[in-house]
């Protein structure tokens, strides 16, 4: 039997983009794209397509891509095909730019009863612009599914998936029905590179696209719950004291004193 | 509807010291004018250890008792949404408080979901906005570069989870009254099954509690390095911590880990040594009071938000470090 398993990814702006270049437009609470510096897909997410890749190793599986979001860089978003995924379906509008959680599970419900059914939904644990963490978790209740957080391994069993789930000390084995939301921490291990056959083929596979009109959705249902007031970049000013010596050993053993003369060890 | 919910949990057996740290946050919020009272509900199998005193300034504490809540849930959180869902139904707070734990960071937007309302992740700050009546929350966005305010629209239950760390805890004894909530009605649809738990008990102090942390990232280029860390902390009573980068290179555990994805800390001195301060990382860090850096690159990221800093080679500036801290306290 072959397992179907979609996984949720997003195009965000890349998070290593240094702090000098990374601008906001206070005006209009939205973060100014850095020159230069295309988007990638969520680092989390690659995890997630990581953990659908072992599993579609080990057995029969159909990995199908799932990404809501405006002006998609196709070049970055067929990595996931890249590394080794069957298919990609993108939902692309102008009114699905920056949408709150709340949207985002509405779409990507509507996907999923488009595309589906699926046994698993992978997704990563957090998106690396708005950090929220929450749209897979949505999406499980929007669904009526289970969900686990924090996979860092997934392995489908007879009717049931077995998660091993990352605590900050340690880890939980946890069993769920499918089909489930699962969402995957880095502790799973890097996400594979792609080969250039795996390019190659990615590279003549087209996505298939979704408008809002094909997922039975209007702009007027995408209004967010929270309303954003106010996007800033909160003001640090160093007020660091450098302490210097003849050389590094002693402005190590000046700052061991230092530290002594405040108390602070 | 009316009052604050504040979701406690359970540390052997009694009321988390954390969980003082909401009650500050919704104390905060009761000072601006949300009206109806605060009061604090907790989970578990065995709630026999708990008492008022236990939560200062609520004026009622919920005792939400079932065998399927031992843990915070042995059906993979299932049961505490469930649970919560249950009592807000019955006491329809205007806003529910959550830390954002291993536990809250999940039980909370499940439930927000459950009850089709919005939920604010990781709030640095909570405040009654008094135009609208509604909570306003700021949180950190795009891993700590940027900070968003955020509005509660309509009129539903408002739900955030508070980054640990943040609010002081309120001190001293609390004298609310003990209410029990049956649960067991609604606990019966549990799908997903804790099979085990397997803690990697670190040795030493926790990172969470640590009033000296020495913290190595990329820098360190390994993971024998690390060892000199250790030995360091040993010396200083403190605890070893570390960036993502060296956690993922493999060179140390995951529970390691400080920053946005894992622990938040908040010690006294907060030694760090290679790293070189990602918004990620930093984003542990809001409670640290001291941050020291040791980095070769003065131009690293750490130095804007640290108070003492020596910019060298690690490999020669900490063996001295270390012989002087010995020497200091021998």
């Amino acid at each position: 039997m072959v397992l179907r398993i979609a996984v949720c990814v997003k195009q965000v702006p890349d998070p290593e983009t240094p702090a000098s270049a990374f601008k906001v437009d206070e005006t209009v609470n939205r973060v100014v794209p850095a020159a230069g510096i295309p988007p990638v897909v969520n680092g989390f997410d690659l995890h997630a397509v990581e953990a659908a890749l072992r599993i579609k190793d080990a057995g029969e599986a159909e990995v199908v891509i799932l990404a809501v979001g405006n002006d998609f860089v196709m070049d970055v978003m067929k990595k996931p095909l890249s590394m080794g995924a069957d298919a990609l379906v993108l939902a692309e509008d102008p009114a699905l730019e920056d949408l709150d959680a709340v949207s985002t599970v509405n779409v990507l419900a509507a996907m999923i009863e488009k595309s589906g059914p699926f046994d698993l939904i992978l997704a990563g644990r957090q998106a690396s612009d708005w950090d929220q963490a929450h749209v897979p978790l949505g999406l499980a209740e929007r669904l009526g599914l289970p969900s686990v957080t924090l996979a860092r391994n997934v392995e489908p069993q007879d009717g049931k998936v077995r998660i091993e789930r990352a605590l900050t000390d340690g880890y939980q084995v946890v069993e769920a029905p499918t089909p489930a939301v699962i969402t995957v921490s880095n502790e799973l291990g890097e996400a594979r590179y792609p080969t250039l056959r795996g390019i190659m083929g990615a590279s003549r596979k087209q996505p298939e696209r979704l408008t809002l009109d094909d997922l039975g959705l209007t702009a007027d249902q995408l209004k967010p719950a929270l309303e954003l007031q106010r996007l800033f970049i909160p003001e640090s000013e160093s007020q660091v004291e450098i302490i210097d010596g003849e050389d590094e050993a002693d402005a190590g053993r000046k700052l061991a004193l230092r530290l002594r003369e405040l108390n602070l060890i | 509807m009316s009052g604050i919910l504040v979701i406690g949990e359970i540390e052997n057996g009694s009321i988390s010291a954390a969980s003082g740290e909401l009650l500050a946050a919704a104390s905060k919020l009761a000072g601006e004018g949300v009206s109806g009272g605060i009061s604090l509900a907790v989970m578990g199998d065995d709630l026999s250890g708990v008492t008022a005193a236990q939560a200062p300034g609520a004026e009622r504490v919920i005792l939400m008792s079932d065998p399927a809540l031992k843990d915070g849930g042995t059906g993979g959180y299932d049961a505490p949404v469930l649970a919560l869902a249950a009592l807000n139904e019955s006491t329809s707070p205007d806003v529910i408080l959550f830390a954002k734990t291993d536990f809250g960071a999940v039980v909370g937007p499940r439930l927000a979901f459950k009850l089709g309302v919005p939920v604010a992740q990781d709030c640095m700050d909570v405040a009654l906005d008094s135009g609208s009546s509604r909570v306003a929350i700021t949180r950190p966005v795009f891993g700590g570069n940027a900070m968003a305010v955020y509005g509660f629209t309509g009129d539903g239950t408002q739900i955030a989870t508070i980054r640990p760390g943040v609010f002081d805890a309120i001190e001293g004894e609390g004298s609310g009254a003990i209410k029990e909530f049956d649960v067991s009605g609604a606990v019966a649809a549990v799908r997903s099954v804790l099979v085990e738990t397997v803690v990697q008990e670190s040795e030493g102090v926790r990172l969470e509690d640590a009033d000296v942390i020495i913290s190595g990232g990329r820098g360190l280029g390994g993971p024998e390095p690390f060892e000199q860390l250790q030995e360091l902390a040993d010396i200083l009573g403190g605890a070893v911590g570390a960036s993502r980068a060296a956690c993922d290179a493999g060179w140390v555990d995951h529970s390691y880990q400080i920053g946005l994805t894992g622990k938040s800390v908040k010690p006294t001195v907060y030694l760090s040594i290679g790293i070189s301060g990602a918004s990620q990382h930093m984003a542990g860090l809001s409670g640290a009071r001291n941050i020291v850096a040791i980095n070769k690159d003065g131009d690293a990221n750490i130095f804007k938000s640290a108070r003492f800093g020596v910019i060298g080679d690690w490999e020669k500036v900490l063996p001295a470090f270390t012989a002087t801290i010995r020497d200091l306290a021998g």
